[in-house]
């Protein structure tokens, strides 16, 4: 089994699995207790469209799919503020928009282009070290960002009008974690690819917010969650020659059903216990 | 501070939703010390002139003074406490963090200080719920988590306190034991309640206000079958709804009307 670590293509996909989920892990943190899952997924289709882009254009796809992601997660921040009702009818439209555009551009670009696959699942296997580097870069300036504005974040998350009624900037709050977001997508798109980072953007902190009362621990559980649905994914996916990024995938979401089975079992389990008090 | 600064002073305010005027030409005076409560039927407006008060909703027309100043500095002196109905329950903080959110407006806050634990704890044992501190929100009663939310307003040393509904999903023992604390609150705080529940404001405010898109107040805590009738007038409908027909054994007539036409 270990000799699969000495490869550095799998130490390099490890340490990506490890950097991917501790920005996955604060990031969907707020992402779960916020309810913009959708929100997300948005922001990083719409990422393809910014790739597809950077191809068409002949700039490097990943310059392209950071100003494209990072000003259509702004759009869609200030979209969802203005308007309370159709926010979740134009969040749908700007994910199938960013993916069209994204294809539309990569099929008239010339020359050789990378196919939709790649960027959908990523290739973790194929994580160059300069990227690695990128992402514990990222990762800093996630955990640096929240740990400023932690206190700020969560009177959003909890009780956005209430902030308001402080006179805390809500809109430039949630304007700053959607460029978190959004700065999370971009970095991991080339290792993980854009729908494992919406899966581990959620799972893990879905999992983490069944098993914990706070939110510090919230992150940190989604964090060491998503490196071992990484880790597990990635042995599985070697030995059954799978592909990594769909395994990562389902391994969270077997976590996830686990889980919800382990916690929903607490609850009904309590007239049992009190039924056995009653017998003594 | 003068003394005799209105604590709220509103004029000619005119407000509309989406197209609809929820408030039409509202003066108010609410005078430092004052417990005024407002009564009306739902979507009468009742919430929407608290909103107003505290600049989550900008009037079309009109002038909101708080102790003499505008509503972005003067929110400073409010306390608000809002429905709690509103909340995610599950939500992953504890009774707490919650009452800490209170200190957050003063200043850019990373770390809360001594000071902000310190007054934290003063009022949780003032409202008697000191025990609960470290428990998650969702683990409390509606009773426990209304007093929190008047323990997180009050964090913030407000002069004025707001509180929409308060007693809205509690049982009576509780609204009984709610209102004593407030009325306790009231010898140091302005407050101003709004509610549908006409019994029990009635016997705890020091003043009433009916509000129906138009403000009615005629000083005292009485309220009148004209006003009432006025009130609730044309909509009788809102009355059967939103008005339990316990409430108002004074002025059997319009409660009676109102409920034989509910059935």
């Amino acid at each position: 089994m270990l000799e699969i670590l000495s490869y550095d293509f799998m130490k390099n996909a490890l340490l990506a699995g490890i950097l991917v989920s501790i920005a996955c892990g604060v990031v969907g943190t707020y992402v779960v207790v916020k309810g913009i899952s959708f929100i997300s997924g948005s922001i990083s289709h719409a990422a393809y469209g910014g790739i597809g882009l950077g191809y068409y254009l002949g700039i490097n796809p990943m310059l392209g799919a950071t100003i494209f992601t990072v000003l259509s997660a702004l759009g869609m921040g200030i979209v969802s503020h203005k308007t309370k009702q159709k926010e979740d009818t134009i969040i749908g439209m700007m994910w199938a928009v960013g993916m069209a555009l994204g294809i539309i551009f990569i099929k008239l670009s010339p020359g050789y282009t990378a196919d939709l696959m790649s960027y959908l699942f990523g290739s973790i296997l194929t994580v160059p070290v300069g990227d690695l580097w990128l992402m514990l870069l990222l990762d800093l300036i996630i955990v640096l960002i929240v740990l400023l504005f932690y206190e700020s974040f969560k009177l959003v998350a909890f009780d956005e009008e209430y902030a308001e009624t402080l006179g805390l900037n809500t809109l430039a709050l949630n304007l700053l974690l959607l460029f978190l977001i959004a700065l999370t997508v971009v970095v991991m798109i080339r290792a993980v690819g854009i729908i494992l980072v919406i899966a581990l953007l959620t799972i893990p902190a879905a999992i983490a917010r069944q098993l914990s009362k706070r939110l510090p621990l919230m992150m940190v559980l989604a964090t060491l969650l998503g490196i071992v649905f990484a880790i597990v994914g990635l042995l599985l996916s070697y030995l059954w020659d799978l592909p990594s990024g769909a395994t990562i995938i389902l391994c969270a979401a077997g976590g996830f059903i686990i889980s919800s089975l382990i916690t929903s079992n607490k609850k009904t389990n309590i007239p049992m216990v009190s039924g056995e008090v009653i017998r003594k | 501070m003068d003394k005799r600064e209105k604590a709220i002073e509103i004029k000619n305010l005119y407000v509309s939703l989406n197209g609809h005027l929820i408030l039409r030409d509202i003066n108010l005076d609410i005078a430092q010390g004052d417990f005024l409560g407002i009564i009306g039927p739902n979507g009468g407006g009742k919430s929407t002139l608290l909103k107003t008060i505290l600049g989550l909703i900008k009037p079309d027309y009109g002038s909101i003074k708080i102790l003499g100043k505008g509503i972005k500095k003067g929110r400073h002196y409010i306390g608000y406490v809002p429905q709690y109905a509103q909340f995610d329950r599950d939500f992953p903080i504890s009774v707490e963090e919650v009452v800490l959110q209170g200190r957050l407006g003063k200043r850019k806050i990373i770390r809360y200080s001594k000071a902000d634990l310190a007054k934290v704890e003063e009022i949780l044992t003032q409202l008697e719920i000191d025990n609960l501190y470290k428990r998650q929100i969702g683990e409390l009663s509606g009773g426990e988590r209304q007093r929190v939310l008047v323990a997180r307003a009050l964090a913030s040393n407000p002069k004025i306190l707001l509180l929409d509904e308060p007693t809205a999903s509690t049982d009576e023992r509780f609204s009984a034991d709610f209102y004593d604390l407030l009325n306790i609150l009231n010898q140091t705080i302005t407050i101003v309640l709004v509610s549908h529940d006409i019994s029990a404001i009635s016997t705890y405010v020091k003043n009433i206000a009916c509000l129906n898109h138009d403000l009615f107040q005629q000083g005292g805590r009485d309220i009148s079958a004209e006003l009432i009738n006025e009130l609730y007038n044309c909509p009788v409908d809102l009355i059967a709804h939103g008005i339990p027909h316990r409430v108002l054994e004074a002025h059997n007539g319009v409660v009676n009307y109102a409920r034989n036409t509910k059935l």
